[in-house]
């Protein structure tokens, strides 16, 4: 039983109507002594995972990284930068060293974060509300409506993420269109979701699927619910659990996809500091600087790292079919 | 089964000109003019610019010059580049490229994700198998373009073991940018048959096996293993078909002359021809695969029928 389901079994009002009418009125002790929702139950699982408390040590340092720079960047300035100390391999007082400009390295790492974060954010946004509406129409309208956005998602489906929204960013700055030609942050989480919405899409539509022909569904209908209502209210709560699941794991692959894209030159460009435009700026140096390719590396894989592990934990918890 | 396939397949003609057409409006209906860009400083006459204008059908509306560009694919036209260099002879020079590191990839792919995932899931929760799902879930993390950085960085630059980029030195030079393709993959396989052939142990007619007194080693490869690869027989060779389409950066940072660079350059250059025909063909490779694989998973397990 789901919160939902369950809240709705416990509406005051409900109970009243359902005693007066004499029709499935709660016994006593459905309403005493604690019940397992899913989420407690989940929460059980999770405390006794070590992914799952890596996943939210490294997630949580990283968030406040993107939130307070200053607190990590051990009082340098990303845009103060000396000529003198280009490539200075790291030392005690400069953790990371310097890079070509002899800006503080450590400082500009950190101050990477931000940017990497916030377009994950933003990206998994427009992938969950592309997904989550294109399926539940999907799902729920059947049909015409259903074959025709399936067939739409295999066409998506069938092009790579990177190489689709390589294409659309190469070409967003000559379309004029607003957030799409300034190639910044916004572009690359409108390209990120425009090809990366297909799997959300699946997973709701085969959950709405699933769901719509319960009884609980027809009875909400017979009272004269709306289609909206139906699928807001009833529907899709059930869909919480995977999509939740599969969106924590997704901010991590689309960070990974930011930093790729900025390193192919369509993402975001300089004077932006992101892992990504570090990463693309230090290939020429790896014979002489490797830190200026390193250190960008290593912590945008353990902030994807974060989130993958914390994916993985929750599944565990939320899917107990695939518990290991 | 032969309804099926035939459904499949005339199913994938709507996808395939969807994806194409998809890729060709974002290319083609841009504001911004290629043959300007293509003369660069000095200005072409107006005379010119029309006439390549008229080459290239770029004066057309959008449908009109989609549908020409299918009416020439009928006959194998793909175009050509504004180099005057066929479409078709850009692929056909990339394409081998490609499909070795492909080979290579799903060879490593298939070897070490199996070999890893059968023995981690015969002895579940082992030292093994502890071993298989920490390193799955750093490699699963740890985003392409790193790998192929720290690959190219300790076992090209430092250790000198394999050349750091090009294709110089013949099938050896494509093995460490073939393992780093094969990298996500191979976690996946591994995790996959771990599942599969671990649930596969519990099975009744294993037990059943077993009680008959057959060896273990026979219990395992005559039961356990037939049924537990299923799943994982499938997806390497969905794979195959998203391989031949993702190798982008792999092929872009070991500067490997394949068919992910040639649509990398292309799309830099504004090539639109060669992007719309080098994307259509990675799309026709990823439906055809799958469908290999759907029509192959009723073929190894005929518990499945799909008529």
């Amino acid at each position: 039983m789901t919160d939902q389901q369950q809240e709705q079994s416990l509406d005051p009002a409900q109970i009243e109507v359902d005693v007066r009418t004499g029709l499935g009125a709660p016994s006593a002790d459905v309403t005493e002594g604690r019940q397992n929702s899913l989420w407690s139950d989940a929460w059980g699982q999770l405390r006794r995972n070590p992914l799952f408390w890596i996943g939210s040590f490294l997630g949580v340092f990283f968030v406040l990284m993107a939130i307070f720079p200053s607190w990590f960047a051990r009082g340098a300035d990303p845009r103060a930068c000396s000529l003198t100390e280009s490539k200075q391999p790291p030392s005690s007082a400069h953790w990371m060293g310097f890079d070509q400009q002899g800006c503080d390295y450590l400082a500009n790492v950190v101050y990477g974060a931000r940017t990497s974060l916030t377009i994950g954010l933003l990206s998994v946004i427009g992938v969950l509300l592309l997904g989550v509406i294109i399926g539940a129409v999907a799902g729920y309208y059947g049909g015409i409506a259903d074959s025709l956005l399936a067939r739409l998602t295999d066409i998506f489906f069938a092009l790579p993420l990177i190489l689709g929204a390589l294409i659309l960013l190469r070409v967003g700055p000559s379309t004029g269109l607003p957030i799409l030609s300034d190639r910044g942050a916004g572009a690359v989480a409108i390209a990120l979701s425009a090809f990366g919405w297909m799997t959300a899409m699946r997973l709701v539509r085969s959950q709405v699927i699933a769901v719509k022909s319960q009884d609980y569904v027809a009875a909400a209908r017979a009272m004269g619910a709306s289609n909206f209502r139906i699928l807001t209210r009833h529907i899709l709560p059930n869909a919480v659990a995977p999509v939740l699941v599969y969106s924590t794991i997704t901010v991590g692959v689309l960070i990974a996809a930011e930093a790729t894209l900025t390193y192919l030159g369509v993402g975001l460009q300089r004077p932006a500091i992101s892992w990504g435009l570090q990463i693309e700026n230090g290939q020429s140096l790896l014979r002489t600087a490797p830190h200026l390719v390193l250190f960008p590396s290593i912590i945008l894989s353990l902030t994807v790292m974060a989130f993958i592990m914390l994916g993985d934990a929750l599944r565990d918890a939320l899917d107990p079919r695939q518990r290991s | 089964m032969g309804r099926y396939v035939a459904r499949r397949l005339l199913l994938t003609i709507p996808v395939l000109i969807g994806a194409s057409f998809l890729i060709f409006a974002m290319v083609y209906a841009l504001p911004g003019d290629p043959i300007r860009a293509l003369a660069g400083d000095r200005p072409l006459s107006p005379a010119v610019a029309a006439q390549l204008r008229a080459q290239f059908n770029l004066g057309d509306p959008l449908l009109v010059q989609y549908a020409k560009y299918l009416g020439n694919l009928t006959h194998l036209d793909l175009g050509t580049d504004f180099h005057n260099r066929p479409v078709l002879e850009i692929i056909s020079d990339r394409l081998p490229v490609t499909a070795k590191l492909t080979l290579v990839a799903v060879f490593f792919e298939a070897v070490i994700g199996l070999v890893a995932g059968v023995f981690a899931g015969i002895r579940r929760n082992g030292y093994f198998d502890n071993l298989v799902l920490v390193s799955t879930t750093l490699i699963i993390s740890i985003p392409i373009l790193v790998l192929a950085f720290l690959s190219q960085y300790i076992f090209g630059l430092k250790l000198g073991w394999f050349p750091i980029a090009g294709i110089t030195e013949g099938w050896y030079s494509y093995l460490l940018p073939g393992l780093v393709l094969a990298s996500g993959s191979l976690a996946y396989v591994a995790r996959l048959t771990r599942t599969s052939v671990a649930e596969n142990m519990r099975a009744d007619y294993v037990r059943t096996a077993r009680a008959k007194g057959l060896p273990h080693r026979t219990v395992i490869m005559r039961h356990t293993l037939r049924n537990s690869l299923i799943p994982v027989v499938t997806f390497i060779g969905a794979d195959i078909g998203a391989l031949l389409g993702g190798a982008i950066v792999t092929e872009a940072v070991f500067n490997i002359p394949g068919i992910g660079r040639a649509v990398f350059d292309a799309v830099r250059g504004q090539e639109g021809a060669v992007v719309v025909g080098i994307v259509t063909l990675m799309v026709f490779f990823f439906i055809f695969f799958n469908l290999v694989v759907d029509v192959l998973y009723a073929v190894l397990d005929p518990r499945i029928r799909y008529d």
